[in-house]
């Protein structure tokens, strides 16, 4: 009768933002010939034997959506930061193709691949690469700049996106004078101001402490739901992956072994290296303390003669009950809490931690296997630190995070 | 056996002389337009206003302690009669450092973009740094006549080679991570060069300039052999008088050359700091960092 609304549409899926077919990546100088050995059925090793080239990238095809945020994961050496500079050809595919809104850019001109980097696709990076000699603004405005945007329109685009990350008075300051987490924070505003449809991540909130790690990947959530963009972000971090992204690719020797939504990988993982992050069958008897320790405790830096006032402030601004005191080489020293470093703060005492130190805090070596700590984590009433064989801090487990170890197992 | 090679020499440069002289008279006249413009410029203009300006400099540059120490050193330049040598060596000096940039910028860039180029240049480069360079004056003579012009040539020749080698150097250290980013924009290989890669070269391209300033004062005052003219001439007519005075006297104008110099072209790579402190435009907090960057601290020891 009347028109059909949005729902009587059946939902189809949409048509790829990004499309992956076979695609290859060889690093040497005869890639050709090394192809050809590995597509005859050599083994990686054989081929790098044989030709002195390794393959970086090898028979990746996938699609990834508008407006999702697609996380490439796997660990260090895996190929996935050479799998995104593929998605713009700062590394030269070797052969396949990838599509970009339908358009094949591995056959792209020189001139017609600028074009796409100024127009379509901007980049974020690990170490930020912010350009020293320019202030906020101009490194904001630089992709713009570049495509020879008019000065009036390029600031205020820059200065737009400066505010969209919550930036806009640090303008006029230079980058050096900047935090991590807002130096990242530029790096975003940078990528955003051209208004790409694709933003490409490489770690890029790896090299930024955990409390900040997770204030960013909050911020990108609320700036994708504001306006969405096609978000393809490189990570090694299980957490992150499976907090931020829509779909997780997971990339193992250069190949690419599951694509699915984090409950696909967790419920169907493919093979047995995905089931190692996510599902494995006993995770008490394979993970170790490390594994699960998390560094969400926050840490202070002993120092003899310094009032406690200011850890005090990081705590109530962080919200913790519990601290980890460690010396200046991060060796483990002790644990207080709130309650007992208020007090001896109060009292003015000249060594405010030591007095402070929970006495029944035994931290736990980091190769210690899980099942062997679990009773110790769950009858305790704070996290447990976890320190290496040199006693050095690595980070603590708390009930949460041994619950979701656990809850993963079954 | 033998090799002729001190023939060949011989027999190429006249083989030049006889055929290309046009040629060489065209290179004399360019050469020779710059020089006198700024040799012109330079001791035309009046000495207290020159002594002036090289004290505005220092205090722009680098601070109150060496805008002093310009003042009274220049002071006792013009008391020892020295004034139009010493005006007549820094033109040399501008016009042979302007030249050597003027080649040695673009070649270290492509230096830096070509390893093909940058192993082809630098054997030159090693030979232009070591040639003892009284062998090239008597050829630059030969083809430039006497006078400031075959100095000028003489003196770029040896003291080009810092700012390639500093230009190549700082272009290929800059971070691999600023490179990717500027393709990443969509940067042509030229903005890549302009916004990228020469700002952040900029501190090291700096440092190979100085060193070619320092090179080019030393060599002028070889190249007085050649009738280059300036201090040379007073520290040449000392050695061939047996005068330790004089010569005593041309050299320390020289040296007193050669730190104002130093320390204004060192300052020109970073921002100046020398004015604003004097004029106390910063925050103390800032004003205690300035004090101990090395600049400021080798202002106070002049």
């Amino acid at each position: 009768m009347a028109m059909p609304t949005e729902n009587d549409v059946p939902v189809l899926p949409d048509t790829p933002k990004i499309s992956l077919k076979s695609v290859f990546k060889v690093f040497g100088e005869r890639p050709e010939k090394a192809l050809e050995l590995f597509r005859s059925g050599k083994s990686k090793a054989d081929v790098h034997a044989e030709t002195g080239n390794s393959i970086g990238v090898s028979d990746a095809s996938f699609d990834i959506y508008p407006g999702e945020i697609f996380v490439i994961m796997g660990l260090s050496g895996s190929g996935k930061s050479t799998l995104l500079r593929l998605l713009n050809r700062l590394i030269e595919p070797t052969s396949g193709s990838i599509a970009i809104d339908g358009q094949d850019i591995t056959k792209m001109s020189r001139s017609e691949l600028i074009a796409l980097r100024r127009r379509d696709i901007s980049m974020v990076f690990q170490s930020f690469a912010l350009l020293p000699n320019r202030t906020v603004l101009n490194n904001a405005a630089f992709g713009l700049e570049v495509a020879g945007v008019g000065e009036e329109e390029r600031k205020a685009k820059a200065l737009a996106a400066l505010e969209a990350v919550g930036l806009s008075g640090y303008a006029d300051s230079r980058p050096d004078q900047l935090s991590g987490g807002m130096k990242q924070r530029v790096g975003l505003a940078r990528a955003l101001a051209s208004e790409p449809t694709v933003l490409l991540m490489d770690e890029a909130f790896s090299a930024l402490d955990p409390l900040i790690r997770t204030e960013m990947q909050d911020e990108l959530v609320r700036l994708q739901s504001e306006h969405s963009r096609t978000i393809v972000f490189v990570s090694h971090d299980l957490d992150e992956a499976m907090r931020i992204g829509d779909r997780i690719c997971i990339m193992q020797d250069g190949e690419v072994i599951q694509v699915g939504t984090p409950d696909e990988i967790v419920t169907q993982p493919a093979n047995d290296y995905v089931r190692s992050f996510f599902r494995n069958v006993d995770v008490a008897q394979v993970f170790k303390a490390g594994d699960v320790a998390r560094q969400t405790q926050v840490t202070i830096i002993e120092r003899q003669g310094v009032s406690a006032a200011a850890a005090l402030e990081r705590m109530k601004k962080f919200d913790r009950d519990y601290a980890i005191i460690l010396g200046r080489d991060k060796t483990y020293h002790g644990m207080v809490s709130r309650s007992s470093l208020i007090e001896n703060v109060k009292a003015k005492d000249p060594d405010p931690y030591r007095r402070a130190f929970l006495a029944d805090v035994e931290p736990i070596p980091s190769d210690e296997p899980l099942s062997n700590v679990l009773g110790r984590v769950a009858g305790s009433a704070w996290p447990v630190p976890v320190v290496d064989a040199r006693q050095r801090y690595i980070g603590s487990i708390s009930k949460s995070a041994l619950l979701e170890t656990l809850d993963r197992a079954s | 056996m033998n090799f002729e090679i001190g023939d060949a020499v011989d027999t190429a440069v006249n083989y030049v002389l006889d055929n290309y002289s046009p040629a060489l008279d065209v290179i004399a006249s360019a050469i020779g337009f710059v020089t006198d413009g700024i040799l012109n410029l330079l001791t035309s203009a009046p000495m207290p206003l020159g002594i002036a300006i090289f004290v505005l400099l220092s205090l722009w540059r680098v601070g109150i302690g060496f805008a002093v120490f310009t003042g009274l050193s220049l002071w006792l330049v013009q008391h020892m009669g020295l004034w139009i040598p010493t005006m007549e060596t820094l033109a040399l000096v501008i016009a042979s450092t302007f030249l050597a940039m003027l080649l040695g910028l673009p070649l270290g860039i492509a230096m830096a973009r070509r390893d093909a180029i940058a192993a082809g240049v630098r054997p030159v480069l090693d030979l232009m740094q070591t040639m003892p360079a009284f062998v090239y004056l008597i050829p630059a003579a030969m083809f430039f006549g006497l006078g400031a012009v075959p100095g000028t040539i003489a003196t770029v020749i040896f003291a080009m080679p810092p700012v390639v080698r500093l230009t190549n150097l700082g272009i290929r250290q800059v971070d691999s991570e600023f490179i990717e980013a500027g393709q990443a924009f969509g940067c042509t290989s030229s903005q890549l060069l302009f916004k990228v890669q020469l700002p952040n070269a900029l501190p090291s391209i700096m440092a190979g300039i100085n060193q070619t300033i320092m090179l080019s004062l030393s060599m002028v005052v070889i190249a007085s052999m050649i009738g280059a003219g300036g201090i040379g001439n007073i520290v040449l007519t000392g050695i061939q008088r047996l005068d330790v005075g004089t010569g005593f006297e041309g050299g320390l104008a020289v040296v007193i050359l050669a730190v104002i110099l130093d320390r204004i072209t060192q300052s020109l790579g970073r921002e100046s700091v020398g004015l604003r402190r004097f004029l106390s435009l910063k925050p103390a907090s800032q004003r205690v960092r300035a004090a101990s960057a090395p600049g400021v601290a080798a202002s106070t020891a002049g």
